[in-house]
């Protein structure tokens, strides 16, 4: 159960790890580690780690979660007390719920509080104020377009896409030609040998077309992606972990700070799902994702925020 | 028993409410009631819905989640509403507009104006 999953060809293969003890768990359907175990990976890591945080929903007062804030506020607070603190946070998206100014403030003062670079892409609820441009006003500057971009750090390429401005069919996203092209260009100087992490909210693979749940040119993407040895694909949106592996190409969604949402094809609709009391933080989390330089795969650990 | 020995007054009354309470009714409850839309669950219902033209559509929201309404065809655009939210628009034209939910463009009904 160990190692039997690795293939040696793939440099750089992203796993999701569980943690039991001092033993190392790989797990192809994710796992879910328990939060103390944190200090036991954090052995393991012998490169940099970065955090990915998603779905905030800051501003969300419902039922389920009426302290999205304080979830927030916590999972960060799981981040920044790490032994091994994180290079740097990226959040995918759906940083607000409503694109008001003051969730925009509020998560604003809650990330720059972590003292840590952080780096985000817009989700869907990011855009519903100021002509669509409300994220944009407040995250745009250097970037492209709808506010893509790309940075190398620790030897990594990192690519923030966009694909919540305009949506195709039942919902899906959509990265568009102009960010296509982009990003033909953008990967064209790159070594084969570069590690990729791509990071955009909605899914880059089609998770589930029903409810909008994937991106329409997702896989005209990762057409020039495929001569890379490594890639790592983070999303957001569907506030649950779900992962596969294409070659050498690795998925990943991360859970949501504020709110479970159903299991496609078993829950009647996407919204929130109600959980019982006291079990919220189990459905919360965040992910921790490890660049390891001795066997050099891209490791990511999806912690609950409780447990 | 009075009715039953005038015949013909009865008759006129049928007559009076077919020429005045028939025309009058339908209209209101098409304007009143059958211009609501509720959003429940990630659906809008009833659809279609079928309304006289110059009728005032209001949609309601009653999910946790923000809906917006799209009308590609009219250029409409609203705004998202959260939980209990409204938005309301006036049909001057008639015909058949297909629309979605903006967020969950899944969310398909439409609205039928004669």
């Amino acid at each position: 159960m160990t190692t039997e999953f690795l293939d040696p060809n793939r440099r750089g293969f992203l796993k999701c790890m569980t943690w039991a003890g001092s033993a190392m768990l790989w797990t192809v359907a994710g796992g879910i580690p328990r939060s103390h175990v944190i200090g036991q990976a954090e052995a393991a890591a012998t490169g940099f780690t970065f955090a990915q945080v998603s779905d905030s929903h800051l501003g969300f007062d419902k039922p389920v979660n009426t302290n999205v804030t304080g979830t927030f506020q916590e999972a960060l607070d799981q981040v920044t007390g790490m032994a091994d603190k994180p290079a740097f946070i990226i959040h995918t998206g759906d940083i607000t719920h409503l694109s008001t100014p003051v969730q925009f403030d509020t998560g604003a003062q809650l990330l720059g509080a972590t003292r840590l670079q952080t780096y985000t892409v817009p989700g869907e609820h990011d855009i519903l104020e100021e002509d669509r441009k409300s994220y944009l006003n407040r995250y745009g500057k250097g970037t492209h377009g709808d506010g893509w971009y790309s940075f190398n750090a620790y030897g990594v390429h990192f690519i923030g896409l966009v694909n919540v401005v305009n949506l195709q069919g039942a919902g899906l996203g959509d990265l568009g030609k102009p960010q296509l092209e982009w990003l033909e260009k953008d990967v064209k100087p790159l070594s084969a040998s570069t590690p990729i992490v791509v990071f955009a909210h909605v899914p880059l693979w089609i998770v589930y077309q029903d409810w909008g749940w994937g991106t329409s040119d997702g896989a005209r993407a990762l057409t020039y992606l495929k001569r890379f040895g490594s890639v790592t694909v983070l999303n957001g949106h569907i506030h649950q972990i779900m992962q596969k592996v294409e070659g050498h190409v690795a998925f990943h969604t991360a859970r949501s700070t504020a709110f479970p949402q159903g299991v496609p094809g078993v829950a009647k609709a996407p919204g929130p799902m109600p959980v019982p009391p006291g079990e919220l933080k189990n459905y919360l989390g965040t992910a921790k994702v490890s660049l390891v330089t001795a066997k050099a795969p891209l490791a990511i650990i999806d912690t609950p925020l409780a447990g | 028993m009075s009715v039953l020995r005038k015949p013909g007054i009865l008759a006129r009354r049928v007559l009076l409410c077919a020429l005045l309470g028939g025309p009058i009714i339908p209209l209101v409850a098409w304007s009143d009631e059958g211009s609501q839309v509720g959003i429940d669950n990630f659906k809008f219902a009833p659809t279609p819905l079928t309304i006289s033209q110059g009728t005032e559509v209001t949609w309601t929201n009653h999910d946790d989640i923000p809906h917006s309404i799209v009308l590609n065809a009219l250029g409409v655009h609203s705004k998202a509403m959260d939980t209990d939210g409204t938005f309301a628009y006036k049909f001057d034209k008639t015909g058949t507009f297909f629309y979605v939910c903006g967020l969950h463009p899944f969310m398909q009904a439409k609205v039928v104006v004669k």
